[in-house]
């Protein structure tokens, strides 16, 4: 871990409270995500993951606090910085999040567009490549509902990596996914990100992949409703002092946790 | 920043081996060389080994991946080794990656012409497998009604009172518009054509006629297909998508009775009591256009009533009734069977009010000659 060095990092989190109307789901959250982790995070059902993840993405505004990219407000940035910033990003969504309207190639395609310069025959050698990243080698012509659940979630990263980003964002990658194509699946992500340089933030109950590729994380606990653990997941499975997440990350019933010391 | 124009040269270290040497930046902007051309320069050779070297390599991104993926796509469909060296950072567990597997074959892929979409055969085939589900989901529909009369099915009136609720009170503000003018334009239309024998006065019975046997009852249905139909479809459409349909079919109910029946129901209750409230409207309206040429309230009033039979009324709630399963089929039918995309669930929307609205002119049309030929 490198928090604690006097570079900025890259993504901030400044004492964040996030509220629907006057029910707050989490409050006082404060963290930093330094460039090349894969930071996770983690928690219960309905503890406000995805929902921290909204605001990350600017979906969602804050109610107290900020969210810094590279040291600067997210939402103090006018419309085309935000933009820009956004640019910078890969996000797949927890249903995927493909534009079912579209083949696998037009989907990929949109973003090329609309955002590089590259001539339309070097966008149609790109996708070709995306998709051939993910393992969707030829299925260019294939709309979203005509292949499998698993592939889908390949298509949707084969999205995210379109123009090539800084940032890649998961909503739960491999939810829905069996053992062995959810393991692949991280092994592609950590690659991907490893080659291209990038930094992953996904929220993740997956234990398996929490441990396999996760160097940074953060618990959000839902009764508290704030954060209540913040390091590399492994050290807080061993040495946590919240039973809570020691629980979570040993995946135990809450009686033999306390049988521990 | 000065950027290196991106190049490639090929050289030959023996007649079966040969080495791309890559330069310059590969990146966006830059128009580096197609694979095409390469390709051109590589048939001419018969190479057992090619390497791609990166050394003289400056920025890079995703378009010099493509071109190395087409080099690998290519020597492999070639049987020849291709290799690459001296790549800058990540280059190399990229390529590894995306060829870790099998592309699909490409006569596997399927054609995206979309004049395939325009073949005669397909035209038909698709009329037949409308007719086909039409006459299906009619039979459902007959079979989960005579299990409603019987008591056995599975329909809540909880839904049945909030679809009564949608389709009724809700549609009033547009119906009340849609109405009145609908009679003021009947009136005109006749009071142009009576004048010429000075017959003004029988603009009464032609609207009043006119809106309890026709207008009325046609105008409601069309706005009731447009307004109701369509959301018919749309809420089955998404709950298709969702597998809702799944999930109720499964729970053993026929998702006929649970979700069709309802909303059929309260279209036959809704749409008589919107007929004749739009008929009364209609009947207002021609009389403003009446009082406008000169012909006192109540000369329409009186002349009106000596058009007003009870028959009038029949045919017209009659036609609201047949109008009324007719919008729930269509609508229904198109939203059970909808496909599971966003794009499928705008393409039962408009399937419903363009079947809807078909099926009531066709309808219409045939009830009125029959009532003719009975002089009914």
């Amino acid at each position: 871990m490198t928090d604690g060095s006097a570079q900025t990092p890259l993504i901030e989190i400044r004492d964040l409270t996030m509220a629907y109307g006057t029910s707050v789901i989490q409050r006082d959250l404060s963290f930093s995500i330094n460039q090349g982790d894969i930071f996770v995070i983690m928690g219960g059902s309905g503890c406000g993951k995805s929902t921290l993840l909204k605001h990350m993405l600017g979906l969602l505004r804050p109610s107290q606090g900020d969210i810094l990219y590279s040291g600067n407000s997210f939402f103090q940035a006018s419309d085309s910085q935000q933009g820009a910033m956004r640019q910078r990003w890969g996000i797949t969504y927890q249903s995927g999040g493909l534009f079912s309207a579209m083949t696998l190639a037009e989907n990929i395609t949109l973003p090329l567009e609309l955002y590089t310069r590259y001539t339309a025959a070097e966008i149609t050698d790109i996708v070709a490549y995306k998709l051939a990243l993910v393992g969707l080698a030829g299925y260019q012509s294939y709309y979203p509902s005509e292949i499998s659940g698993g592939m889908q979630k390949r298509a949707a990263l084969a999205r995210a990596i379109a123009l090539d980003p800084e940032i890649l964002f998961f909503d739960e990658p491999s939810a829905g996914l069996d053992p062995i194509s959810s393991r692949l699946l991280d092994e592609l992500i950590a690659q991907i990100k490893e080659s291209m340089g990038a930094t992953v933030v996904m929220v993740t109950h997956e234990l398996p992949s929490i441990f396999a590729i996760a160097n940074n994380s953060v618990y959000l606990d839902n009764i508290s409703h704030t954060m209540i653990a913040y390091g590399n997941p492994a050290d807080l499975r061993d040495h946590s002092n919240e039973p809570v997440v020691r629980q979570f990350l040993t995946r135990s019933a809450a009686a033999a946790i306390e049988d521990k010391p | 920043m000065s950027s290196k124009p991106p190049e490639y040269t090929l050289h030959d270290s023996d007649p079966d081996t040969a080495e791309l040497m890559l330069s310059g930046d590969w990146q966006q902007g830059q128009r580096p060389p197609r694979f095409s051309r390469v390709k051109s320069d590589l048939a001419s050779r018969h190479l057992t080994h090619l390497t791609a070297d990166g050394s003289a390599l400056g920025e890079w991104d995703s378009v010099l991946m493509g071109f190395l993926l087409q080099c690998h796509d290519y020597c492999n469909a070639q049987g020849i080794a291709f290799e690459v060296r001296d790549m800058p950072h990540g280059v190399e567990q990229l390529l590894a990656v995306a060829t870790a597997v099998e592309a699909r074959p490409a006569d596997a892929q399927k054609s995206s012409s979309w004049l395939s979409h325009f073949e005669p055969q397909l035209l038909v085939r698709e009329l037949w497998q409308h007719l086909k589900e039409s006459l299906a989901f009619t039979g459902e529909v007959t079979v989960a009604l005579m299990r409603l009369v019987t008591g056995r099915a599975n329909t809540r009136f909880v839904d049945f009172k909030n679809f009564c609720y949608q389709a009724g009170p809700h549609a009033f503000g547009i119906i009340s518009l849609t109405s009145v003018l609908v009679g003021m334009i009947l009136a005109y239309l006749g009071a142009v054509q009576l004048k010429q024998f000075g017959a003004e006065i029988y603009v009464a019975n032609l609207v009043v006629i006119g809106m309890l046997r026709e207008m009325g009852v046609l105008m409601t249905a069309v706005v009731m297909a447009g307004r109701t139909g369509a959301a018919y479809a749309a809420q089955l459409g998404t709950m298709q998508t969702n597998e809702e349909i799944d999930a109720i079919t499964t729970m053993g109910i026929s998702p006929v009775e649970f979700l069709v029946l309802p909303r059929m129901l309260a279209l036959i209750v809704i749409m008589p009591l919107l007929t004749l409230y739009a008929d009364l409207l209609g009947i207002v309206g021609g009389g403003i256009v009446a009082g406008g040429m000169g012909i006192a309230p109540i000369q329409y009033i009186i002349q009106g009533e000596t058009a007003l039979s009870f028959s009038h009324i029949a045919v017209g709630l009659f036609k609201a009734l047949v109008f009324a399963v007719l919008i729930a089929v269509a609508g229904c039918r198109a939203g059970i069977n909808s496909g599971r995309s966003s794009a499928a669930v705008g393409q039962a929307a408009t399937n419903a009010v363009v079947t809807a609205i078909v099926y009531l002119i066709v309808a219409d049309a045939a009830i009125n000659i029959i009532f003719q030929q009975l002089k009914i």
